[in-house]
């Protein structure tokens, strides 16, 4: 019969904590957006994590960041915890997944496929006839819109732009 | 455990200090333009400018510290110390920044020459080798995009017949061009910086690629920069009293305890 290695056991554990944590501004799980980076633990229980934040200003950061470590710290067995968001890649929108895209169009929020000048898609009728309101929203990762087929108004998820 | 290596430093004391000082000018200037930006909060000329300059605002203050964080390290409360505990003196902020915002069309080709300035910087140091710094770079220079598309957008707007309306943009680019070339003011660091191969282009190369950025722009809008010398001091602290009250006002909350944690 084998064991998990203790550090095994802790990373799934530490994986759970992160996919129960929400960005206070999406509804969805911080994996799902994907922040998520990567996650190490060593032989002595210590825990690190780091993120890709997707925009650097935004206030919800140190909250995510707060989340995440108190969560980590209560998992039992683990040592000194890290949380830390790094810049050596750039967050873009395939990091987020399906599922993240889909609980983002059920709260009425577009999602760009892959390149922030593409035109949206009204998350009410699918339709493609829809004109910008203004480039900054309620947030710093959302765009506000209206849409010229069923007049509802929406907001897409605004991703950094690509070099 | 396989943790990545840490990031490269510079042994080169001289190399050094010549790096954070560059560091030092980009955070002031963010810092300053950001605040300046911010007091359109509550006043903008309609409700999307208000809330697109103040997302460039929390944008700015955001990247300031940022690179305050970069210069004091784990230093607990280092970023708040050197925004709000030098003195004015100590800025290194480019003069045009910390100018007040006069009116909507002085604040938006502010907004346009400063963007174009910081895309072309963010590129610069992006390349500077050093990291997470040159990182931070290229990510924060993607964000930058959409204050570009902004001020633009308004730009053309604002240059738009009838005649007077233009009248009025250009003057704002008369008052702001000479203090906007005062952004490639050198000081010893930037020798340093170009020998040790941190900095790729000479100030005389980075201002061709601004005007080259933001001509095309302005002709489209009719307008004209102005001839005449730039004005120049910040990045050798030498400000004008705007900063001397705009330092008051952003630092009150922070010098009235600045041992709280917020």
């Amino acid at each position: 019969m084998t064991h998990a290695s203790p550090d095994a056991s802790l990373e799934r554990a530490a994986w759970d904590v992160l996919r129960s944590v929400e960005d206070p501004e999406l509804p969805i799980a911080i994996t799902d957006l994907g922040l998520v980076r990567d996650v190490y633990v060593d032989d002595h229980g210590r825990i690190r994590v780091r993120l890709v934040p997707t925009w650097t200003a935004c206030p919800a950061l140190a909250v995510i960041r707060g989340r995440i470590r108190d969560g980590l710290r209560a998992i039992p067995g683990a040592g000194d915890v890290s949380v830390e968001y790094t810049y050596d890649e750039p967050w873009t929108l395939e990091r987020m997944t399906a599922k993240g895209r889909e609980q983002l169009a059920a709260h009425g929020l577009a999602v760009p496929a892959c390149r922030f000048a593409e035109a949206p898609v009204c998350p009410y009728c699918g339709s493609r006839d829809v004109a910008m309101e203004s480039l900054f929203g309620p947030t710093l990762c959302r765009s506000t819109y209206v849409c010229r087929r069923c007049r509802n108004p929406f907001e897409r998820f605004k991703p950094p732009a690509e070099r | 455990m396989t943790v990545p290596a840490p990031s490269s430093t510079i042994t080169d004391p001289t190399v050094r200090a010549a790096f954070q000082e560059w560091l030092v000018r980009i955070a002031d200037d963010e810092l300053a333009i950001g605040h300046r930006h911010s007091e359109w909060t509550g006043v903008g000329p309609d409700i999307e400018s208000d809330v697109a300059m103040s997302s460039i605002a929390q944008e700015e203050l955001g990247h300031a510290r940022l690179f305050y964080e970069q210069l004091s390290g784990e230093e607990s409360g280092g970023a708040d110390r050197l925004a709000f505990g030098r003195r004015p003196e100590e800025f290194r902020n480019a003069v045009l920044l910390e100018q007040p915002n006069q009116g909507w069309e002085f604040s938006i080709v502010r907004l346009v020459l400063y963007e174009a300035y910081e895309t072309l910087r963010l590129g610069l140091l992006a390349q500077c080798g050093q990291e997470p710094v040159a990182g931070l770079a290229a990510t924060l220079g993607r964000e930058e995009r959409y204050h570009g598309l902004f001020g633009a957008t308004w730009l053309e707007r604002l240059a738009r017949p009838p005649a007077d309306a233009r009248a009025r943009v250009q003057a704002a680019l008369d008052a702001a061009w000479p203090y906007a070339l005062g952004f490639f003011e050198t000081t010893d660091a930037d020798g340093v910086l170009l020998r040790a191969g941190l900095l790729p282009d000479p100030a005389e190369r980075q201002l061709d690629a601004w005007e080259a950025a933001v001509r095309p722009l302005l002709e489209r809008c009719a307008l004209a920069p102005p001839a005449g010398r730039p004005c120049l001091g910040g990045r050798r602290g030498i400000h004008t009293p705007a900063l001397t009250e705009m330092h008051a006002a952003m630092t009150e909350v922070w010098a009235s305890d600045p041992e709280a944690r917020w």
